[in-house]
């Protein structure tokens, strides 16, 4: 048996059991990792050593009560690993290393998880593809001349490739759904306050939100359950009791209301991903649900006002990079602003310096008015378009990207076209809405996502819904052929 | 909307980048093909519609000031690219 294809459940019931030790699992991870990696590139650091080394430890205590324990996870490098370095795939954190966890990672250790890696990414989360890491391109296990999506692209790729049993990734616009789709695995969104972002490093604050990608749907649960709460770190965190979501892992969604929004079909979404999202619908359909279509009518909108709110928080949260506190600096300068301005120029790469740019220039004086002040009376009316569906629909159903994974380079010339693979799961970010991804189909050997949209704080009944369709499918036991 | 090298300097300066003449001229073509399309979202009068800056309604989060440990100063120093007797160290900005 090769144990790194084995998802969270079947992985813990062995341990529990005592049929295999954490420090084997382990190895068979880094034994993988070892074997696939040159060709998916999907970490910036394997902590090889250390993992082994926590795997002994928790098999030496011997309590595996957590689902977690004992469990190699891979974090996408946005998020702070205490004493392992942490770099965004910039070049500007290309030496940082943090002497503090995220509070994700406090709960992920506190439950015995075995921190294996860091996940390559796009550069500060910005991009849709892993192509704009400072560092390397991530390649997608399905078809490796094509990107496994982004901004989570190594968590995803690593999830899929079994170079780890789970990951962390983190969602802006669609930067854990998206590449989830494009991988053929799970990933969601928490709603906007569900997981603290403490030590999650801002891209748009108003936007972001780690969650949990994995192999399938009850493994989605299980690391939701370890992650969300409110923590006192993060003041945007929300104080809400957090329901045990395993309990959602129930086959049932008749009577449930689907709302299928027609925007989401139409123009610049490819038939096969249409064929596939109409059949999906037909399945909960035939397992008792109510399909109806709806009309989410700002949708394009919330694409285009995301491209100024987002790079405008990102141009005010990415200032602190200036070659003081920490990262690198700049080696030849006349003065402090010389400094900032090269360290800030050497460190950053094109997008990035992009979207600071745009954003910067939608906060300066005579354009604030005409462009962030308008994004954001825009958002107001993406989120009321939901709060008008959920009034009637449990929840909503669309693709999670138009496209199967693109090629490598087909979209690196052109930041627009980047910027409309994510038109799918941009206005969830806008409206702080919770959403999933999973496998519901194939194009060309390629993986197709279906998004399953929740109402705010109601990611069990997305998980259900998840749930019933995984159990009546077989897409999420498919495997890359590596 | 066109944007002009001169716009693309003076939004670097803001930025505290340097771009270089090739980077200045692709930055003014790709913000202004970008603000092209932000221009659509002048098709929606949102006249009598309040912003959201934020999803979740915001208060000031107060706690109980109390005495806790905090980084040491050895590890907050950890990652600074220069530092000397415990501070980071930074180039002269007040003239003699």
């Amino acid at each position: 048996m090769n144990l790194s294809k084995l998802t969270i459940h079947e992985a813990h019931e062995l341990l529990s059991k005592r049929e295999i030790s954490s420090e084997e699992l382990t190895k068979a991870v880094l034994d993988r990792i070892d074997k696939v990696e040159e060709d998916i590139k999907a970490f910036l650091t394997v902590d090889k050593e250390r993992a082994l080394e926590i795997s002994k430890k928790v098999d030496k205590e011997g309590d595996f009560s957590s689902p977690l324990a004992g469990i190699p996870v891979a974090i996408k490098d946005n998020i702070c690993t205490k004493d392992l370095k942490t770099t965004c795939a910039s070049k500007i954190l290309a030496n940082f290393v943090p002497p503090y966890d995220a509070t994700v990672c406090e709960k992920l250790k506190s439950e015995k998880a075995v921190i294996i890696g860091k996940t390559n990414m796009d550069e500060f989360a910005m991009g849709s593809s892993t192509e704009n890491s400072g560092f390397f391109a991530t390649r997608n296990p399905w078809d490796v001349d094509r990107v496994p999506g982004g901004s989570s692209g190594g968590s995803a790729a690593a999830v899929a490739a079994d170079e780890c049993i789970f990951a962390l990734g983190s969602d802006t616009g669609g930067s854990i759904r998206q590449p989830a789709s494009y991988c053929g695995v799970v990933g969601l969104k928490p709603t906007y306050g569900r997981v603290s972002r403490y030590g999650l490093v801002a891209y748009a604050s108003s936007l972001d939100q780690i969650g949990p990608i994995t192999k399938d749907v009850t493994d989605c649960a299980m690391v939701l359950n370890a992650i969300a709460g409110w923590d006192e770190r993060d003041s945007t965190s929300v104080n809400l009791p957090v329901p045990d979501f395993t309990k959602s892992l129930v086959e049932d969604v008749k009577g449930m209301k689907m709302g299928l929004p027609k925007e989401y079909l139409g123009e610049g979404i490819e038939p096969e991903v249409r064929e596939a999202v109409l059949s999906a619908a037909g399945v909960f359909e035939n397992l008792g649900a109510c399909v109806e279509e709806i009309s989410l009518p700002h949708t394009e909108y919330a694409l285009w006002a995301y491209y100024i709110i987002a790079p405008a928080e990102a141009s005010s949260n990415l200032a602190r990079y200036d070659g003081i506190r920490y990262g690198v600096r700049a080696i030849d300068y006349d003065d402090l602003i010389d400094l900032y301005k090269k360290t800030r120029s050497e460190g950053f790469g094109r997008e990035v310096k992009r979207r600071i740019m745009l954003g910067t220039y939608a906060l300066s004086s005579g354009y604030y008015d005409a462009y962030y002040l308008k994004a954001q009376k825009v958002r107001t009316l993406v989120k009321a378009d939901f709060d008008k569906a959920f009034e009637k629909y449990d929840v909503i159903i669309a693709p999670t990207a138009p496209t199967p994974a693109f090629r490598i380079g087909e979209k690196t010339g052109d930041p627009l076209k980047m910027y409309m693979s994510d038109v799918c799961t941009i206005p969830v970010n806008m409206a702080g809405l919770p959403a999933i991804s999973i496998p519901c189909g194939f194009s060309g050997g390629l993986p197709i996502g279906l998004q399953i949209i929740g109402k705010p704080f109601d990611e069990a009944t997305i998980i259900r819904a998840a749930y019933t369709f995984e159990r009546a499918t077989d897409f999420h036991t498919k495997k890359p052929a590596l | 909307m066109k944007i002009t090298i001169e716009t693309v300097e003076h939004v670097a300066n803001l930025a505290r980048l340097y771009l270089s003449e090739e980077e200045k001229a692709e930055m003014a073509n790709t913000l202004s093909s970008i603000l092209d399309y932000m221009d659509k979202l002048n098709e929606l009068d949102t006249t009598d519609v309040p912003p959201t800056a934020h999803i979740i309604p915001l208060k000031n989060v107060f706690r109980e000031d109390v005495v806790k440990e905090s980084l040491p100063r050895e590890e907050a120093l950890k990652n600074a690219p220069e530092k000397e007797r415990g501070f980071f160290k930074v180039p002269r900005i007040i003239e003699d």
